[in-house]
């Protein structure tokens, strides 16, 4: 399965992507930002980071870098597109999921495990996986997921809310809402469910000694429903 | 305008010193002159107070690749793997604006590592603060810490590791003092020696701006009621541009087209011009007209003054400089061929066609002044006026509460939440424990590192307390199971001119070298830090050591947790009841007198490697030194972080129950083991001379001493937890 992942300026999770999906089987390419043409993927990958520094908003200046118009065609023809953290920010800013983020409702930047309840296994990226409640790592200031009523009433009717922030044993409450986002929502899907943004970082809960293994879960379904 | 003493006076140099570079110059300097001298002779950069005392400290050992002196230092970890390392301190600037001062601080040290070649894989802090109740505390605190976050996680670089402390002598100067470890293949390290003649000066990464302007110079001297009007030394970062620059200069690095390269940080182009001229022992020829300038009509002196940030200056071989350009033009950075390497031995900057400055090398950095302060022994601590007898009115439980909510006991999830910890995908132990831990990116290998300061015990006895420091660095790696290789020093003092803080720099120093000789922890890099002080009153001393340890198998690894019920509980090292100093005497007796409990180097190093083999042989379940608070503030910690409780014995010693708990004696850890390995554990202590007891067993939920003194374990998370993040909400 080949995959790819975009490094902008200042993007600093794609070497933890490219690691990590490397690991569970994946043939993967750094892809330049500048570039014009994606190298044949299955899965095309957007990672954290501060893509142009955050500037004027965060993901906005790399929603419109030169190797986004081929990541957006390749979405709209059925490609998949995972955004991570910053790469969900740039997905938003480019309309392929709907929705804004907002900066954390505390305004202070968040590290740490939380738990997301799968809200729709109906799709590629979930598709198979045993638990309903997986435990991945957050680490952002500008999570907070906002959208409209009509809005939220379209995804929710969609099923295009993928994951939710909830406690471990999947109950999702205001308390366990780490940055303010709307309904607990942690990801989101296209109509199309091929292109996925969320906050959480799956990279980072690859191996029992880093902050946990719920990661490897996630990779190891990813893999087997693109097969 | 034609430079004169109180012009001289005005930039900070004292009159002899003025009177020195006229002699040495043989005529009166220009403004661009002057401004070069004040920023090479201040204490900043020029050492000149403490140069003669840091001769003294022990530098050397065989796993020591770099010491002092180069940007970093660098130490050898096997294989083809060196890391590189130093703390440095952005005290001043932090105070003046502390969201710039941090993030700026974080930026500078991390930009001293990479400028060797090595990829920056954590970072750590040590910040202190005035009292809670102090009207600018808060907002400092809140600060700093988005600063340092605001930097270093948008350079994507964890931070593993911090300490915070409160105390009202930091009321008006604060302390932030940024450490970055890196890692470098052996033959790949950069170093900032030119050599050759007319090889190219290049200059990239960020335009210069007239931000930091004498920043260096601020640093050297006092705070005063004018100090808002400093504000325009504080420099501004940006850290995407840092970003680049480390992507740029890595990428650079990979191939062989660079001769020497340096950062400029304090006193910007000035001192890294003249510092790469001197190793080189070269002249340097500038072209300030060639500098990328951020704001127009730009004078020399500003120019060389700036410390605008995300800058590097790099001597390339001939013929590179297309190749290289192509790079720095990739990532969108500066990139322009500024001078050249000559053999004049002199620094000779060209503006607008005319020759602006002409100093010989040397006399910028041989003949920069050095003193031998003047310095005064410190005075035998007081005898306390604690009462046997009103121990016995305490309640253990009640004293442990306060003791655990105690603003330099809480936890500081609140601060160490907001720093990404787990980026780079190799932290194996996050902030909150002994030490952090990240893996040797690929390998087994695991490298700790860990931030300390006791300044309460340096101000009752600076000697023992400089020793204290360090062998707490040598214990934090030791309890996470690593061999302690090297440590990095942040000498933060106040007036060097005033004979009573003079005198504790020295006799830190010598505690500090006394300790680190003894232990065979050299010290490879370091920074001092004087004048944190408001007219008359300074801070405690306060040195900070960052000590780097290395773990050969990550998988052996230790956490404080505990982890199993019915496991024993040892307490290594032996309890003699010292509570001078202690934070029960000083915070729940309100006794101030008295010394700091004693260092006995002896026992540091057996017991700390006798455990070291424990660990190396698996017997050891979780462990954790015990530091301020005593055995049963450990054993609580122990006790919140493995969500377990433990059954305490009754002490055999004849000293008071709560001297033995809340003392503060040195060289102890707690330990967790099998009852079956038991004898195996008590047999390897007795044999290597170590002393032991037996503190309890592990069990569900509560810290039961008798049936009268228990609490449950939640009940001191609660105190342990809520305390910053109440303050902070306030």
């Amino acid at each position: 399965m080949k995959s790819s992942v975009v490094t902008f300026p200042g993007s600093n999770c794609d070497r933890d992507m490219d690691v990590a999906l490397k690991k569970f089987g994946f043939k993967n390419k750094m892809v330049w930002h500048d570039d014009v043409e994606l190298p044949k993927s299955d899965i095309v990958v957007l990672p954290g980071g501060f893509s142009y520094g955050d500037y004027l908003r965060c993901g906005s200046v790399a929603s419109k870098s030169k190797i986004m118009k081929s990541v957006i065609n390749f979405a709209n023809s059925g490609g998949m597109v995972m955004g991570i953290c910053n790469g969900f920010q740039i997905l938003v800013e480019t309309g392929l999921v709907p929705g804004v983020l907002l900066r954390n409702k505390y305004l202070e930047f968040i590290c740490k495990n939380v738990f997301v309840k799968i809200n729709d296994k109906q799709n590629t990226y979930f598709k198979n996986i045993d638990n309903n409640v997986l435990e991945f790592h957050i680490a952002h200031n500008e999570g907070n997921y906002f959208c409209t009523n009509d809005q939220l009433k379209e995804i929710e009717d969609n099923q295009q809310i993928a994951i939710n922030y909830c406690n471990m044993d999947g109950v999702i409450e205001d308390q366990f809402n780490p940055n303010g986002s709307t309904k607990n929502i942690a990801g989101v899907f296209n109509k199309n469910k091929n292109v996925l943004g969320m906050m959480p970082h799956p990279e980072r809960m690859i191996d029992p000694s880093l902050s946990g293994e719920d990661g490897s879960l996630f990779f190891k379904n990813l893999i087997n429903n693109i097969k | 305008m034609i430079v004169n003493e109180q012009i001289a006076v005005d930039h900070g140099l004292k009159k002899d010193e003025y009177a020195k570079i006229c002699e040495l110059l043989k005529r009166i300097p220009n403004i661009t002159e002057l401004g070069i001298f004040s920023a090479m002779w201040n204490e900043h950069c020029s050492y000149k107070s403490s140069r003669l005392h840091l001769k003294k400290l022990p530098t050397k050992g065989k796993q020591v690749i770099q010491g002092p002196g180069e940007n970093a230092g660098i130490v050898d970890i096997g294989d083809d793997d060196a890391i590189v390392f130093k703390i440095e301190s952005h005290n001043h600037p932090s105070f003046i604006e502390p969201y710039q001062g941090a993030a700026t601080g974080v930026g500078g040290i991390m930009r001293d590592i990479f400028t060797m070649g090595a990829r920056p894989i954590a970072n750590l802090n040590s910040i202190h603060f005035g009292s809670p109740q102090h009207k600018k505390t808060k907002n400092l605190l809140r600060g700093v810490v988005h600063g340092i976050g605001g930097y270093g996680n948008c350079m994507g670089v964890p931070t593993i590791a911090g300490q915070t402390n409160f105390d009202s002598s930091y009321n008006g100067n604060i302390l932030v003092n940024a450490m970055t470890l890196g890692h470098v293949k052996k033959n790949k390290i950069f170093y900032s020696k030119a050599t050759g003649l007319n090889k190219p000066v290049i200059y990239v990464g960020s335009k210069t701006g007239r931000d930091g302007i004498h920043g260096a110079s601020m640093a050297s001297a006092s705070f005063d009621e004018k100090i808002e009007e400093k504000k325009p030394t504080v420099q501004v970062g940006d850290p995407f541009a840092e970003k680049l620059l480390l992507e740029a200069c890595l990428e650079l690095m990979a191939g062989d087209s660079i001769i020497a390269i340096q950062d400029m940080g304090a006193a910007g182009l000035t001192s890294s011009s003249i510092e790469m001229a001197s190793k080189g022992n070269l002249g340097i020829e500038i072209n300030l007209n060639k500098v990328p300038c951020r704001e127009t009509r730009m004078t020399p002196y500003e120019i060389m003054l700036s410390e605008s940030q995300e800058r590097m200056l790099i001597i390339l071989e001939n013929g590179k400089e297309e190749q290289a350009k192509k790079i720095f033009d990739k990532w969108n950075l500066d990139f322009a061929i500024i001078g050249k390497t000559t053999k004049s031995k002199k620094i000779e900057l060209y503006f607008d066609n005319e020759k602006v400055a002409d100093i010989p090398v040397n006399i910028l950095v041989e003949n920069s002044p050095m003193y031998d302060r003047k310095w005064k022994k410190a005075k035998l601590p007081k005898k306390n006026k604690i009462k046997k007898e009103d121990l016995n009115n305490l309640k253990i439980i009640d004293v442990l509460k306060k003791i655990l909510s105690n603003p330099n006991v809480c936890s500081k999830e609140w601060i160490w939440q907001q720093f990404d910890h787990t980026v780079m995908g190799d932290t194996i132990q996050k902030p909150g424990g002994d030490s952090g831990v990240v893996r040797v990116h690929g390998t087994n290998k695991a490298i700790a590192a860990s931030i300390d300061s006791s300044a309460i015990y340096c101000w009752a006895h600076p000697l023992t307390g400089g020793k204290q420091v360090v062998c707490e660095s040598f214990r934090n790696l030791i309890s996470v199971g690593a061999k302690p290789v090297a440590i990095t020093n942040c000498l933060n003092f106040g007036s060097p001119e005033n004979e009573d803080n003079m005198g504790e720099f020295v006799e830190c120093v010598q505690g500090i070298g006394e300790a680190s000789e003894y232990l065979k922890f050299p010290i490879v890099s370091g920074n001092v830090s004087f004048y944190n002080q408001t007219k008359e009153e300074g801070i405690k001393p306060t040195p900070a050591i960052g000590g780097v340890g290395l773990i050969k198998d990550y998988k052996k690894m230790i956490t404080m947790d505990f982890k199993e019920i019915d496991n024993i509980v040892l307490v290594i090292g032996k309890t003699e009841g010292h509570i001078d100093q202690s934070l029960f005497a000083r915070n729940i007796l309100d006794e101030k007198n008295g010394p700091p409990p004693e260092i006995n180097l002896f026992n540091e190093k057996n017991n700390g490697e006798t455990l070291l083999g424990l660990i190396e042989e698996n017997y050891i379940k979780s462990a954790h030194d015990i530091s301020i608070g005593g055995i049963i503030t450990a054993v609580s910690k122990m006790c919140i972080k493995g969500n377990k409780g433990i059954n305490l014995k009754k002490p055999k010693y004849l000293i008071n129950e709560i001297e033995y708990y809340f003392a503060e004696d040195q060289g102890r850890y707690i330990i967790e083991i099998t009852k079956k390995d038991l004898l195996k554990v008590t047999d390897i202590l007795n044999k290597n001379a170590v002393h032991f007891d037996e503190l309890g067993t592990i069990s569900e939920n509560q810290l039961y001493i008798n049936e009268k003194t228990k609490v449950t374990i939640d009940e001191l998370k609660t105190c342990n937890t809520s305390w910053l993040t109440n303050y902070m909400s306030k």
